[in-house]
């Protein structure tokens, strides 16, 4: 028990706004540089060294973007729902902070993959939509981060808006098995898994390279952003806090 | 853990475990009609509906497609390498409509293996890879198919 309370009184500490203020100020920059680093070197590789593909040529290079951006637009929202239920028992409320900055990252990425893939789709499938099982579930995942916004905004109170929040992002974890086995438990439009399977990725390794430098460029771009936000929750909310007056009168 | 954010915490798994059942009961319901296309087989099974569209998928045999002198109509056959339905549609193919190729047609059956297509879109596999190393994946299958025939 001993270690359990120690991790915890941890925990609260580094919770605290004044210190996550500090420590989220030297990340920021380190994560954002990466960043822009992996993206630029990805998008490099993806556009000009990568092969085409045996059957779809060079339109298939969308899936640089589409693929990560799905990938984030189920991450985002896995923290978002870890974050929220973390908030709501332990009420910590740097986890609800976390959880309503996520929000927004999470249904831009989930919008670009849905755009992307239609975009794709259209040429290689021949229609811009189609109401199979993973475009579907998708499509309601981008509802459920709407849903939360709104919810969040139409209640005055924070800390009931949070938990009623945290409630619905709780709920809505049940989609996210049910994107990524929609596919295999469903006969859908859409392909099978090319990485994320327990086999060998069906994947050439020219073309793995840059998949993979832009899906970890996207997650550590989503890791400054959503840092920049809750940053500046937190310097909202502590707005009477003496530490915050001091930082306001350091910055003139 | 003090019993308050215990209960907290008894509440989040059972809000999961309640949308998780109900949710697994309601897809269990609902699988036929969450199904996007019915393969071959099933339709010869008498899966299909009679008289109402559906959606039929599988690969375009090989040597199968013929086109009209008109140039819009074509008729090709779509297998699951169990059974076969020929299939006429007018109009525009996608670009990766080819022979071997993964399709989705949607239309009606007008008699137990004859089926009309409204519309025909194409539906690519997990695969990527450049054209070089295809050449060589079915040159080297073509190699061992030979083999196979020479013993």
């Amino acid at each position: 028990m001993n270690i359990w309370k120690s991790v915890m009184k941890f925990i609260y500490h580094f919770a605290s706004p004044k210190h996550f203020y500090r420590i989220s100020g030297k990340l920021i920059p380190w994560f954002g540089w990466l960043a822009a680093i992996l993206l630029i070197a990805g998008s490099i590789d993806g556009l000009f060294f990568a092969p085409v593909d045996y059957q779809q040529g060079d339109s298939y290079r969308i899936i640089f973007i589409h693929v990560p951006a799905a990938w984030m637009s189920m991450f985002v929202y896995m923290v978002m729902a870890s974050a929220g239920a973390i908030g709501m028992i332990w009420k910590i409320k740097l986890a609800d902070v976390v959880a309503s900055s996520s929000a927004p990252i999470g249904a831009a990425f989930t919008a670009l993959a849905l755009i992307t893939g239609s975009i794709w789709g259209k040429p290689m499938w021949g229609a811009w939509w189609v109401w199979d099982a993973r475009l579907t579930s998708e499509l309601i995942l981008l509802f459920l981060y709407l849903g939360f916004m709104a919810l969040e905004s139409a209640i005055e109170d924070p800390r009931a808006a949070a938990r009623a929040c945290a409630i619905l992002a709780i709920v809505g974890v049940i989609n996210i098995p049910i994107i990524h086995y929609s596919v295999e438990w469903w006969n859908t439009l859409h392909q099978g898994a090319t990485v994320t399977k327990l086999d060998k990725p069906s994947i050439h390794i020219s073309m793995l390279i840059p998949l993979l430098l832009m899906a970890l460029g996207f997650k550590l771009y989503y890791a400054t952003v959503v840092l920049i936000r809750a940053r500046n929750k937190v310097l909202y909310a502590e707005q009477n806090n003496r530490w915050v007056k001091e930082i306001v009168k350091q910055s003139g | 853990m003090n019993p308050k954010r215990k209960s907290r915490l008894i509440l989040v798994l059972l809000i999961l475990a309640g949308t998780g059942l109900a949710v697994a009961l309601g897809t269990m319901a609902l699988k036929e009609n969450i199904q996007y296309y019915l393969s071959p087989s099933e339709v010869k099974a008498g899966k299909a509906p009679v008289e109402r569209s559906f959606r039929l998928a599988g690969l375009v045999s090989n040597g199968s497609v013929k086109r009209e002198k008109n140039g819009l109509t074509t008729h090709f056959d779509i297998t699951d390498n169990v059974e076969t339905i020929t299939v006429t549609y007018t109009g525009i193919l996608p670009d990766l409509f080819r022979e071997g190729q993964g399709i989705v047609a949607t239309g009606k059956l007008s008699d137990g293996s004859h089926f009309i297509a409204e519309e025909v879109l194409a539906k690519h596999d997990e695969n990527y890879m450049p054209p070089p190393v295809q050449d060589a994946l079915d040159k080297a299958k073509g190699m061992q198919e030979s083999g196979e025939k020479a013993q």
